[in-house]
Formats: structure tokens, C-alpha cells, sequence
């Protein structure tokens, strides 16, 4: 049988690759995503003391590391029974407000946007964010390297560094925000909002008013219905940074609604031989295959999944583009939300919808009188032994699950991750652009291109959903005095 | 312009840090491309590997290679890149040192598998199925890269030019490196650490430094410090004195918070867990102990580090498999 692969796939966050096998005809037989990686946290985490998995999980994603430094430390907020302060959690998720905006910024200029920007069947060497800047113009290209550099700043003011920041603590913060910083970050959250509305614009010109996108993203070929999971607040409104975890069914009837200590009631996971990869799905329902419908358990996770999944956006800016989307798509509301869209495309915009959202939402944080009170730590008194924290990160929802001994060392690490959720979604939507877009064994570099579309729509972490590792190996280190004698005897059992 | 040089950066066991480090480059990322065609990064565009393999040998100027060695893929990879790159550059820490996940080379492989696809909470897994390098599907053979037992730095697999530490490098670090090879600069003798100071941490840190007496030492959730002082001497264990210089001291000065020892070791020393046990050594305050026996010096001692579990992670966070250690023999 002959065989096309596609290695590796390309911006992205990490490794992946797809192998599509084609019939006599020519026409697709099967299609496979594949995770050739695997790093490993779960198992090497263990032993480390709890308070420092905001800095090590972050490790697992450096376009991320904000969600994992978040959902960590809201994990050691259980494990050591402190409840952070008021001002803590604004602060935190003011932080997390700025990663939000960044971080959907660099999707749609650099990853998934140069498929509409520059064209999904232009010249390999120009879908990139270079060719995005050549095609716009430099001053465009020059409010996007903006609007990621100052919230990088900010990221850096509140968190420690650009990077891999360092500020979370169980039962807070390391440091307030100081009324100077406050007014700092007030006029970069304003650009924000600005910058949130003429992406909007810009995906309106570029993509929804021409006609052979807007029928791209319609067509049949990146649909699938399956549930969706997202965040909510008491009003069932998106949130990223803490509530309730809503699942809806593909007729956007609520299914499920739980805090996330509950997340192993409610989420399995599978194991293919042929991927690194696991594959989550809906305990309640089952797993049926790589397939979708209301029969299947398969879910997913997503910037559009989020919308699905809620009644609303907290915010005045973004409900109105919330509204317009749903709307623009044709659909009608029902059991109190607007009927799921799944057209999966939709999910860039769904994306930039959030980009506006948080940037609304760090203006209201921003403007908020106690967000720069001193009040951000709480002493933990006493170690539960366990917690659970979940965040929306970007690409799906986060949740880290630790368990430790009386002296908050961890004994036990799971972690179910933003593009992990995605996995069955992913190889379903690259399987269905293949098979719809090759025919007769006709296959183009721009054609493959748009089967990577498929999986870049979901803005995919794979360094993120590689995490796993595990083991054991015994380590001794002895201290000694100057005279020679043994002073401490280090070691990790094996 | 078909004559601009060619670079490329990749990513190995990574986590995409050292990309974002590049893009954070911001304007000057511009410049970057006014001077180099980037061929091959698939973070960011869209080469693919055939791409690199149609490439001369030595035809890439130079090769940021990012992220540690972790499965067969990665090894080929590194081979490939070294092969076709003039100069080739261990960017941040996994490629130099291991970082993070190099962690793991204190467990073994065998328990692998188990944990993560046989034992995991949540996994629903009764026919024990796990991940194999080769799987028939009615179409064909599928394959996936061998996962090694355990982690190696970059020049522990291939010939290493220069390395740039940090996890990630600081963007303004990467820039004084990019900038330096655009203005047509010598190149450092081969070897050389690039992009990072020689000194320590503590020498860019704006914290007041007395004599170190620690009495006692405290995890970071445990105690407020002093925003004004030197963390150490308040007992939080800040690994400055074992770590190179050149981020700026940021954890410190920007968060109050300790450095966690991402730049690796200070020039001249060969093991940053070794060196910090050393800093600690001279820096713990035990108290007159002429009259005490050497049963009791060990038993204060004993009673002064206890605080901290996990010396093994805290002092080899970053450095464990480039470190004398290693991790697994």
C-alpha cells in the first residue's frame, strides 16, 4: 500500500507526525497521528518537594509554563492547606491574563494564522510569521511583536522572568504589585483590548469576507461533533482561571459540571501502541473508537470547545463578538447557550474572541483597588497531602493531581494536559481533512498543508502532552567535613 | 535572497522555552531575518526533515539545538544537524546539561511504561497495552522513535561547538550572541560558553550580602523574607553561588524569589550540586563546637539541613546529566 508521511509536522509546540496510507484507487485507506516523544514528569516528580512543581512543571511547556506554573500552584494550595489571600488569586490571574493574550497572539500570527494570512497552499517558505509580516505590511507585523513583548514585560514584572516565570507560591504570591506596576499594566491591558478588537477586524477582512475560506471552514471536511469541555464561573460564564468544569454533549445539553477534584470520576484514559501519546475521553460514556457522535466518549478541549461549553463571556466586548459568532454560523439557542458549533475551523476564531476577553478581563483586574494590596501570602500551617489544581490553559484544560507524604514530599503525580484532551479529536480531524482532500492519489505540498491544518486549528502542544515518565533509581550523596567524616547521607530510594 | 546564510533551530526533548527565547527576541527578530534564511525550525516554519537531508554537509552557518537526547529520533536528528551545520550551538539547558527532565535519570526505564500507561490513576488500560517502536495496523507498519533509559546532553552525543546555558537563554543574552555573528565578530575559541557571564548569580544580585550564618534553613513556602537581604543568609536555599551569571539575577531581583541554578555551573567548576554543598559547607552557622564530639557537630548539622528533603533535586535541578553524578550507572 503506498504511504505518504508527513514529518514532522510543523508550528506547532513539539513532535508529531502523520502517516496516511492510500488504496489502489489512490484514495485514503487510513490515516494515523503519531507522538514519537515522550519526556516524562509523573513518575520523576516524585520525591521532589511540593512547593517546587510551579517551577519544575513548568519545564513541561515553555510556550505554557504559565498554565502549568498555575495549575500547580493551585494544586499546593490544597496539599498545603492555604488558601491564598484575595489579592493573591487577582494577581495570579491578572498574570494569567497577560499569558492568555500572548499566548493567543503568537498562535494566530505564527502558527495557525499564516494558513489564512499568507494563504494555505502558498510556498512552503513563506506560510510562517516572516511571510505573515511581508504580506500585512511591517506595521502590523510591528503591533504583533508589540503586543508580545509588553505582555512579556508583564509577565516578567509580576512573574520573575519572560520565561519559565517563578512568583507562585503555595498560599500566594512572592511579591504585590506595586501601585506604579498597577498603572503600567493598566495602559498595556487598554492596548490589549485594542489589540483584541483588530485581530477580530483583521480576521473579518482576511479570512470571513473571502468566500473560499469561509467555505473552507463550513465544508464538511474539519467538522466533527463531538462534547466539549470548558471552565465556567457561578454564571456559567468562560473563565480561565478557576471555577467549575463544564462538559456539554454534542447538542450542547450539559452533561456533566464538577470541581476539578473530581476530574478521575468523570475522565479515562486509553493507550494505543502505535503513539506515546494517551487518549482521554468521557468515563461516563465510553470509549468507541476514534469516532464521533453522542454515542462516543471522545471530547474536546478547545477555544471553541470553551465557548461551546459556557452560556457566555464575562465580559462587555467579548459576548458582542460571542454573539456575532454564533450568529454569523447560524446558530440558534437552545437548553439556555447558543447550539454547539463543529466546525472546527471556527476555533481560530474562537481563539481571538478569548484574546479579547483576557485582555478585558486583565483591564478589570488591573483597575481593581486591591490588586495592589500587600496582603499576597498566606503561611501554609499544615500539609493536607494532596491536591488538585486546574487552570484553562490555552490549549485545553490543565489539571495537576499530587499526592505527598506528612512532610509535603510527592508520592504520587498525575497530570491531564491542555492538548492531551485533544489527541482523539486531533487524529479524527487530520484522518477526515485527508481522506476529503486526497483523491486518486493526488497529492500537492499545499494539499498535505492543509491536512496539517487539521491539527493546527487545535494550536497543539505535544512538548505539553509528553509529559509522562516514570522509574525509580537509587541515589546516594554523602556529605562530609573537612576532616573527611560523614555529615549527611543523601539519598533517593530506588 | 537566495544569499543570506542559512540557520536552523530544533528542538530535541524540549519544551519549546528556547523557541519562545528566540521569538522574544521581538523587533530584533527583524534583524534576524535580514541576515539569515531560517530553513528549518518546525516550531515556527515549515521545512521538513527531507528539506535538511537535501542540504549540504556544513551548508547551515549555524544550528541552535535546543533540548535534551532522549529517544532515537532525537540521536538522529543530532547527527543530521551536526552534520549539515558549520556551527553547532547547545542552546539552553537541556542540550547543555540535561535541565529539568533530566531528572529523570534517577529512575530507571524498566518501571517506565508501567507508570505512566499501566498504573496512572486514571488510565482504563485492561489489556496492558503500551506503546511499542513497531505496530502492524491492517495498512501497514507504524513506527515510533526507541525511548533510551535515560537522558544525554548534546555533546554527549555529537560534537558540540559552543554552548549558550539558561532555561530558557534570556532573549537579551541571545541577542548579544546573534548580533555579535552579524556583525561579522571572531568567533570564541570552540568550547566556549557563550551568551552568560563567568561569575555567580550573587554577583548580579541587588540583595545586601553579609556574612553568611545560616541557622537554619527554610523551604520557600515557609517564610517571608526580607525583600532587602541576601536570600541565603535568610536560609531559603538559593543556589546563586553555584550558578553562573548573565540572567541578571531575575528570580531575586524582579520576584524575591531564589535561584534555582538554571545557568548551570559558575567557570572553573564541574559539578553545581557539588559546588553548592561546598557554599553551604562554609555558610552554615553551627555554633561554637570546640567541646562538642563529632557525633554531636554531625547531629547539629543534621539539625540545620533536615529542613530541606530533596537535596538531590534542589541541588541537581538543572544539571544532573552532564553532572559528575549522572544519575542511573
Amino acid at each position: 500500500m503506498k504511504r505518504i508521511t508527513i514529518d514532522p509536522i510543523t508550528r506547532l509546540e513539539g513532535h508529531g507526525k502523520i502517516e496516511i496510507f492510500l488504496d489502489e484507487q489512490g484514495d485514503v485507506a487510513n490515516c494515523y497521528f503519531q507522538i514519537p516523544e515522550l519526556r516524562g514528569f509523573e513518575q520523576f516528580c516524585v520525591g521532589r518537594q511540593a512547593e517546587e512543581m510551579p517551577v519544575i512543571t513548568s519545564r513541561i511547556c515553555g510556550v505554557c509554563p504559565e498554565a502549568h506554573l498555575m495549575a500547580a500552584v493551585k494544586a499546593c494550595d490544597q496539599l498545603f492547606g492555604a488558601e491564598p489571600p484575595p489579592a493573591a488569586k487577582k494577581v495570579r490571574e491578572l498574570f494569567y491574563s497577560a499569558f492568555f493574550v500572548t499566548d493567543h497572539t503568537t498562535h494566530f500570527y505564527a502558527l495557525g494564522g499564516p494558513d489564512f494570512i499568507v494563504g494555505p497552499e502558498a510556498p512552503a517558505a513563506e506560510r510562517n510569521i516572516l511571510g505573515v509580516i511581508h504580506k500585512v505590511g511591517l506595521e502590523t507585523g510591528q503591533k504583533v511583536i508589540e503586543t508580545r513583548q509588553r505582555n512579556h514585560q508583564v509577565i516578567q514584572k509580576v512573574g520573575g522572568r519572560a520565561v519559565h516565570p517563578v512568583a507562585a507560591l503555595p498560599g500566594g504570591w512572592s511579591k504585590p504589585i506595586s501601585e506604579e506596576l498597577r498603572k503600567e499594566i493598566e495602559e498595556t491591558a487598554l492596548k490589549n483590548v485594542e489589540f483584541g478588537l483588530f485581530s477580530l477586524q483583521a480576521f473579518d477582512d482576511i479570512v470571513l469576507k473571502n468566500k473560499a475560506y469561509l467555505d473552507l471552514i463550513v465544508s464538511d471536511v474539519y467538522h466533527h461533533k463531538t462534547y466539549n469541555m470548558g471552565t465556567v464561573d457561578e454564571r456559567n460564564l468562560v473563565n480561565f482561571y478557576d471555577g467549575m468544569i463544564r462538559v456539554t454533549d454534542p447538542e450542547g445539553r450539559e452533561f456533566a459540571k464538577y470541581p476539578c477534584r473530581d476530574y478521575a470520576q468523570h475522565i479515562a484514559e486509553r493507550v494505543e501502541p502505535w503513539t506515546y501519546l494517551k487518549f482521554p475521553y468521557l468515563k461516563n460514556v465510553g470509549w468507541k473508537g476514534l469516532v464521533d457522535g453522542m454515542d462516543s466518549g471522545v471530547y474536546c478541549a478547545t477555544p471553541l470547545s470553551r465557548l461551546n461549553a459556557a452560556d457566555g463571556m464575562a465580559t462587555p466586548l467579548a459576548q458582542e463578538h460571542f454573539e456575532k459568532m454564533y450568529q454569523t454560523l447560524g446558530s440558534k439557542k437552545a437548553n439556555g447557550r447558543y447550539q454547539p458549533v463543529h466546525h472546527r475551523l471556527v476555533t481560530h476564531w474562537a481563539r481571538l474572541i478569548e484574546l479579547l476577553y483576557a485582555a478585558e478581563r486583565m483591564l478589570e483586574l488591573a483597575r481593581d483597588p486591591e490588586i495592589t494590596s500587600p496582603d499576597v501570602r498566606k503561611i501554609p500551617e499544615r500539609i493536607t497531602g494532596e491536591g488538585v489544581g486546574s487552570v484553562e490553559a490555552p490549549r485545553g484544560t490543565l489539571t495537576h493531581h499530587y499526592v505527598s507524604d506528612e512532610r509535603g514530599v510527592l508520592k504520587k503525580v498525575n497530570l491531564i494536559v491542555g492538548t492531551t484532551n485533544n489527541n482523539a479529536p486531533i487524529s479524527m480531524s487530520v484522518k477526515r481533512a485527508a481522506e476529503r482532500l486526497i483523491s486518486k492519489g493526488q497529492v500537492s505540498e499545499g494539499l498535505l498543508n492543509k491536512v496539517e491544518m487539521a491539527f493546527r486549528l487545535y494550536d497543539p502542544c505535544f512538548s505539553c502532552a509528553t509529559h509522562s515518565l516514570p522509574g525509580h533509581m537509587p541515589l546516594v550523596v554523602d556529605i562530609r567535613d573537612s576532616r573527611g567524616g560523614l555529615v549527611e547521607s543523601l539519598r533517593q530510594d530506588g | 535572497m537566495p544569499d543570506k546564510p542559512k540557520i536552523a533551530m530544533y528542538w530535541a526533548a524540549s519544551c519549546g522555552g528556547c523557541e519562545i527565547s528566540l521569538a522574544n527576541l521581538h523587533a530584533n527578530i527583524l534583524a534576524v531575518d535580514a541576515a539569515f534564511q531560517l530553513v528549518f525550525c518546525p516550531c515556527l516554519v515549515d521545512g521538513k526533515k527531507r528539506d535538511v537531508e537535501a542540504l549540504k554537509d556544513g551548508e547551515l552557518l549555524i544550528t541552535f539545538f535546543n533540548g535534551a537526547i532522549r529517544t532515537d529520533e532525537n540521536q538522529e536528528m543530532a547527527h543530521l544537524l551536526r552534520k549539515k551545520s558549520k556551527i553547532l550551538i547547545a542552546y539552553g539547558s537541556c542540550a547543555y546539561e540535561g535541565c529539568i527532565p533530566g531528572l529523570s535519570n534517577f529512575h530507571s526505564k524498566q518501571d517506565h511504561f508501567k507508570a505512566i500507561y499501566l498504573d496512572n490513576p486514571s488510565i482504563e488500560n485492561p489489556q496492558k497495552i503500551v506503546p511499542q517502536t513497531e505496530t502492524k495496523v491492517p495498512e501497514g507498519t507504524l513506527t515510533i522513535p526507541a525511548f533510551h533509559d535515560r537522558v544525554r546532553t548534546l555533546a554527549q552525543t555529537v560534537d558540540v561547538d559552543y554552548f549558550l546555558p539558561g532555561c530558557p537563554p534570556e532573549s537579551f543574552k541571545v541577542w548579544e550572541v546573534i548580533d555579535s555573528v552579524i556583525q561579522g565578530k571572531a568567533l570564541p575559541p570552540k568550547g566556549t560558553i557563550i551568551g552568560a557571564g563567568k561569575c555567580t548569580v550573587c554577583d548580579e544580585c541587588e540583595k545586601k550580602k553579609e556574612d553568611k550564618k545560616i541557622k537554619r534553613l527554610y523551604r520557600t513556602h515557609e517564610i517571608v523574607p526580607d525583600r532587602e537581604k541576601c536570600l541565603l543568609e535568610q536560609g531559603i536555599l538559593c543556589m546563586g553561588p553555584a550558578t553562573r551569571d548573565g540572567c541578571k539575577a531575575q528570580c531575586p531581583n524582579n520576584a524575591d524569589m531564589p535561584c534555582t541554578g538554571c545557568y548551570g555551573p559558575p567557570s572553573g567548576v564541574r559539578d553545581q550540586g557539588a559546588k553548592m554543598i561546598a557554599a553551604l559547607g562554609t555558610a552554615l552557622d553551627l555554633g561554637d563546637v570546640s567541646t562538642l564530639s563529632e557525633e554531636q557537630v554531625a547531629a547539629r548539622v543534621e539539625e540545620v539541613i533536615k529542613a530541606i528533603p530533596d537535596y538531590a533535586g534542589m541541588l541537581y535541578k538543572y544539571s544532573l546529566p552532564g553532572s559528575i553524578l549522572g544519575g542511573k550507572r
